[in-house]
């Protein structure tokens, strides 16, 4: 049996909002039975992006998480729903709006947040990844469609074939450890979820930047963990690097100068400024 | 779904499908193409082919269009002002406070037509001031130079004119060093897609975000370009005192000079070219003239001052050796300057120094070779492969006006569509005529003097030419009829505009809208139109030729739609069409306007035959279809823009000027008096070779309102930028319940329920400050007060705080026009100076202001 999964690769998404945009325009003011009741005009986002800037002035980059429903294959929101919440074949998660209505308690199941509690209809609400226009020969839902970098994508794959691709495409779920199985992967989520130590090098005789300077990030062991060397401006990035990891030394060389270390205290992300160079 | 249709319509930020189920809309989307559609084109470069997706892109505001046509703001009867009588007490200075009352169609047409007959017969129609919003609605037919300036044009008015908004310096400077003028100072973009991804090695984006501003109209179509780009390894520079939406998804380096000292750091730039011999001496003789006065200036030789990257480093703030590295990187690649988001524009030729730093940009790239392989000026946005033969007019080209005075329609296509084109005597360089920069002076102080009528495209010298107002035996403005309601949000310094409303100066205001919002509440009566969702009318994506001739390159797919009528206007709300013929019919001249009864989908008509639609589609077709998607022609020979010159050749793009009569040879060379790009412009040389402001070669000239102007700077120290909105069209898409509110990057929704505008200020600014993210702040300066919610962010360097322009919505807390506004409109803040004296355009990148946390007691 072929399932459907959500894909967001974190480097092609820009924060548009379309997805939001499409997926409201869907939902407001349309009831699509027996799937869904109608989004109110504000405050729901059955898809959501959260936005992320990384890193200090002017050694910075801004990162976008995508999230929706989950689409679970362990969904707490069906375990703890006297079966309001059902989950089809098609690993689609449902809402049952006739046998949710009046049980706000499912919307503090979700661990991602994904369920809004809709007041006017008193029932739970979330993302059905437009279920209704697959039905009706639809390719992808809403979001996807509107998406201009096909950052966000929909596949439908036999969950052997999906294990494949998320292991050769080095997928990951976000948040793994809330033990649901979500059906949303993510490409790049280090961008998001991992911190990155920059800076800049220069020479202090000559006030030039230190291009191809050799840069060894070390952890507190002593290990090398990676190597790289500056560019044109003097600059480097390690990125990827788990928050509140502690300490690393970044040693510094370059032919014909003074080696340098610096050692950081990474919780963050860190821009370590511009280091300057003395040659020998 | 039963009973549901697909029917086809267009925006401001792409063609869409538009499902409608028993007489409501129910769903708006991209287009996305089968397989009857024109094939896509392919582009052969380094090894790989690109083509683009089977479909078109939308900009976010284009999905939230359905929020906006059911919007709680809305206007869905004719009002008038409780406390207007236009027989009694007008009560005009209580214009912004006093609420409506529904009335008639019939009791809102024969007080405005009323109103319009005597001031006719008291003063003449010069009496009566009007001006539309620009980039309101889509479609040929219905747009603001069409309908609009068709009826205007019968009645007769003194027009506000639009001003070159948005590329000032390229105008009021640029065009000086390359003429251009049929293009308002911008330069041709044909094929430079194919030409970037043949031969480019580094793309540099200074003061360039089109992932935010989407070229104009064009969606996200040039996003895959840069991917492609990136995909071959080019490397991409941004120069940008915010670290912007194009920057975050794909920038390889980001430089953040302090607002308004970009020409500084250019002139580093072609010291460090000039000093190290890597510059294209062979081009600059060959096809430049008066280098060596800019060489000269820039080696310190007539002013003692060097222009050294550690000079440039104490105005700019970026280190000098970054500046020399950028410099020495675009000196060895060959180089695509992408300054602004087309082939120009950009904020930072909207400050004190744009028209310098628009110029430099053109100083730098003739520097390099302009219009080589892989070398120009070109942001992405346009210049993919596309078919400029088939002839489907952009917006601008005149739709039912055919007015050749202020459209495009003279060039080619009043000659197709009319045999009845309309123009006015009034709306002429010969007539009266003020710029909408200036309608609160004309209104409230009754004279003003300035220079350039409007675009001033026809010649490098029609900016030049002085006018005022009350022209010459003309009389003083009686009556305004408003077209839309943003210019609180858009121009400058902008408590003007709300205190032109609020005078006995004024005697009568009309506003015709869609939304209640903005000025529209200042008006005496209000006639409220639909969208384009509610009537006819016919249009291409992304084309608004004339000016900006052949924008559709900016698409990878040209696609032209029916606008279909979805609906009935909602409530008692009509066309714009409709309203004009009300209104004509009460003033004798229907006839005229109709043409003898001709309906919307009457001129849809008209217009469809008049194009090169018929030779490919039948009408039938293609209102069965509802779009039609332009073939590449079967053989394409590729012309990159510049190209032709750069080679010392005739032209051989499509582009659709200069005038033969402003050419020594037509078609060689460029309209500058010599034909080459010019270091020294002649035609300033001519003008005025005294004028400091703006002097023949270009110079660093400190900004009027900036880090040296001390006094001013010492107690306002933030510099504002203010660029054009990422989410909303200006104020399309804004407030009025739009989902567009509900974006976090948009406005911050706090817990009194109010969605507040945001500004953007550097932690350590903030920390100085004692301000806490999303908290909201009181922003000021001595021009006014504006609460916004703070964003805390690195994103803007310290002593630089960035705010989108364009808040749909204004909300004063106290007596409008003088007390803070709720709602956002940070133009309240920006000047009202112009760039120059002579440089009639705005500048409101160059603005102090300064923040506090908000209290209550502020209000």
């Amino acid at each position: 049996m072929q399932k459907w999964n959500f894909i967001l690769d974190v480097k092609l998404c820009q924060g548009c909002n379309n997805c939001f945009l499409a997926c409201r325009d869907e939902f407001y003011k349309n009831d699509f039975p027996p799937y869904s009741r109608a989004q109110p005009r504000h405050g729901q986002k059955w898809i959501s992006v959260k936005q992320q800037e990384r890193g200090q002035y002017p050694r910075v980059d801004v990162a976008y998480l995508t999230t929706a429903c989950m689409h679970c294959d362990d969904a707490p929101c069906i375990t703890k729903s006297d079966g309001a919440v059902y989950k089809r074949e098609d690993g689609i998660v449902i809402i049952d709006p006739e046998k949710s209505k009046g049980k706000k308690d499912i919307v503090n199941t979700c661990p991602y947040n994904a369920i809004f509690w809709n007041e006017e209809s008193q029932v739970p609400q979330k993302c059905t990844f437009c279920i209704h226009l697959l039905e009706e020969g639809w390719k992808m839902p809403r979001c996807v469609q509107a998406c201009p970098t096909d950052a966000l994508k929909v596949v439908k794959l036999k969950d052997d074939d999906m294990a494949a691709l998320v292991k050769s495409e080095n997928l990951e779920r976000y948040r793994p450890e809330t033990g649901s199985k979500p059906r949303f992967y993510y490409k790049n989520l280090y961008r998001f979820t991992t911190c990155f130590i920059a800076g800049g090098v220069a020479f202090q005789d000559t006030d030039e930047c230190a291009e191809g300077a050799i840069i060894n990030l070390k952890d507190a062991s002593g290990k090398v963990l990676d190597t790289v060397k500056t560019n044109n401006y003097g600059d480097f990035k390690f990125d990827g690097i788990e928050k509140n990891s502690g300490l690393y030394t970044i040693d510094i060389e370059c032919p014909e100068y003074s080696k340098l270390t610096v050692t950081e205290e990474v919780s963050e992300c860190r821009n370590i400024g511009v280091v300057f160079l003395e040659r020998r | 779904m039963s009973n549901v249709q697909k029917l086809t319509s267009g925006t401001t930020g792409g063609p869409v499908f538009v499902y409608v189920q028993d007489g409501r809309i129910i769903r708006i989307t991209p287009m996305e193409f089968d397989e009857n559609d024109a094939a896509s084109w392919k582009i052969e470069a380094r090894g790989k082919t690109f083509s683009p997706p089977r479909k078109t892109t939308i900009a976010p505001y284009s999905l939230a269009w359905r929020s906006m046509i059911y919007s709680p703001k809305r206007l869905l009867h004719p009002l008038k002002r409780v406390d207007f009588d236009p027989n009694g007490k007008r009560n005009c200075t209580k214009r912004g406070e006093s609420g409506y009352e529904k009335i008639s169609w019939d009791e809102a047409t024969d007080i405005a037509t009323n109103e319009i007959k005597r001031i006719k017969t008291e003063y003449g129609p010069a009496a009566i001031l009007s001006t539309p919003s620009s980039h309101h609605l889509w479609g040929n037919v219905g747009y603001r130079l069409s309908t609009y300036l068709r009826f205007m044009n019968l009645m007769g008015y003194t027009y506000a004119d639009h001003n070159t908004d948005s590329w000032e310096g390229w105008f009021w400077g640029g065009m000086h060093h390359w003429g251009n003028s049929h293009r308002l100072g911008i330069t041709e973009q044909y094929d430079l897609l194919e030409d970037a991804l043949k031969h480019t090695e580094m793309m540099v984006f200074w003061s360039s975000d089109p992932e935010a501003t989407n070229g104009v109209y064009g969606a996200f179509e040039s996003t895959i370009r840069r991917f492609w780009l990136k995909e071959l390894g080019v490397k991409m520079i941004f120069i940008d005192p915010f670290y912007n939406h194009t920057a975050g998804l794909v920038s390889d380096k980001w430089f953040a000079p302090r607002p308004d000292t970009g020409n500084a750091m250019a002139l580093a730039i072609a010291y460090t070219w000039i000093t190290e011999d890597t510059y294209d001496k062979e081009y600059i003789k060959t096809r430049t003239t008066g280098f060596e006065k800019f060489k000269d200036y820039v080696l310190g030789k007539e002013d003692n001052i060097p222009k050294t990257s550690e000079w440039a480093e104490k105005e700019c703030t970026i280190p000098a050796r970054d500046i020399r590295a950028l410099a020495r990187e675009w000196g060895s690649k060959k180089t695509m300057l992408a300054a602004g988001g087309m082939g120009g524009m950009g904020s930072a030729c909207r400050a004190a120094t744009g028209n310098e730093w628009a110029r430099l940009m053109i100083c730098l790239s003739a520097m390099q070779g302009f219009g080589k392989p892989g070398i120009n000026i070109w942001s992405t946005t346009q210049g993919a492969p596309s078919n400029t033969d088939f002839l489907f007019p952009g917006y601008t080209e005149g739709g039912i006006a055919g007015d050749v005075d202020n459209s495009a329609a003279g060039y080619r296509f009043v000659y197709k569509m009319h045999d009845f084109p309309t123009r006015s005597w009034i709306n002429s360089p010969m007539g009266q005529h003020i710029p909408r920069l200036r309608i609160p002076e004309c209104i409230l102080d009754g004279e003003y003097k300035w220079r350039g009528k409007g675009f001033a495209g026809s010649s490098v010298e029609a900016q030049f030419h002085e006018y005022k107002y009350p022209a010459e035996g003309y009389p003083e403005i009686q009556m305004y009829y408003r077209y839309g309601g943003s210019f609180i949000g858009t121009m400058g310094e902008t408590n003007r505009y709300v205190n032109a409303y609020r005078t006995d100066r004024l005697p009568f205001v009309v506003n015709q809208a869609i939304w209640n919002e903005g000025e529209t509440r200042f008006a005496d009566i209000i006639l409220p139109a639909c969208t384009n969702f509610e009537r006819w009318d016919i249009s291409e994506f992304a084309n608004c030729s004339g000016y900006i001739a052949d924008s559709y390159t900016q698409v990878n797919h040209r696609v032209i739609s029916l606008q279909k009528k979805c609906i009935e206007p909602l409530g008692e709300s009509k066309s714009d069409y409709e309203i004009f013929s009300m209104l004509s019919e009460k003033l004798g001249f229907k006839q005229a306007f109709t043409e003898g009864g001709k309906t919307e989908l009457d001129w849809v008509k008209q217009l469809f035959h008049a194009t090169d639609l018929p030779k490919h589609i039948s009408w039938e077709d293609f209102c069965e279809k509802g779009y039609y998607v332009v073939p590449m022609p079967e053989e394409k020979k590729s012309t990159p823009g510049m190209r032709w010159f750069a080679e010392d050749k005739i032209r051989d793009t499509p582009d659709w000027g200069p005038h033969p009569e402003t050419q020594a040879e037509f078609g060689k060379g460029l309209q500058t008096i010599s034909g080459k790009i010019e270091f020294e412009c002649s035609s300033l040389l001519r003008f005025d070779p005294d004028d400091e402001e703006r002097p023949p070669i270009p110079k660093y000239i400190h900004s009027w309102e900036g880090h040296h102007t001390k006094e001013l700077y010492d107690k306002f120290p933030l510099q504002l930028i203010s660029p054009h909105p990422r989410f909303s069209f200006h104020t399309v898409g804004d407030a009025k319940g739009s989902w567009i509110n509900e974006i976090e990057d948009h406005r911050i929704l706090k817990d009194d329920g109010y969605y507040y505008w945001i500004i953007r200020i550097n932690t350590k600014d903030a920390d100085r400050r004692g301000l806490k993210d999303e908290e909201l702040v009181e922003v000021f300066n001595d021009r006014g007060r504006v609460l916004c919610a703070a964003k805390i962010t690195e994103r803007v360097p310290p002593g630089t705080v960035h705010s989108y322009e364009s808040s749909a919505e204004y909300d004063p807390l106290g007596k409008p026009g003088e007390s803070i506004d709720r709602a956002g409109c940070i133009n309240l803040l920006t000047p009202s100076r112009y760039i120059t004296k002579n440089s009639c355009g705005s500048a409101p990148n160059s603005c102090l202001v300064e923040i506090k946390k908000y209290t209550d007691g502020g209000a």
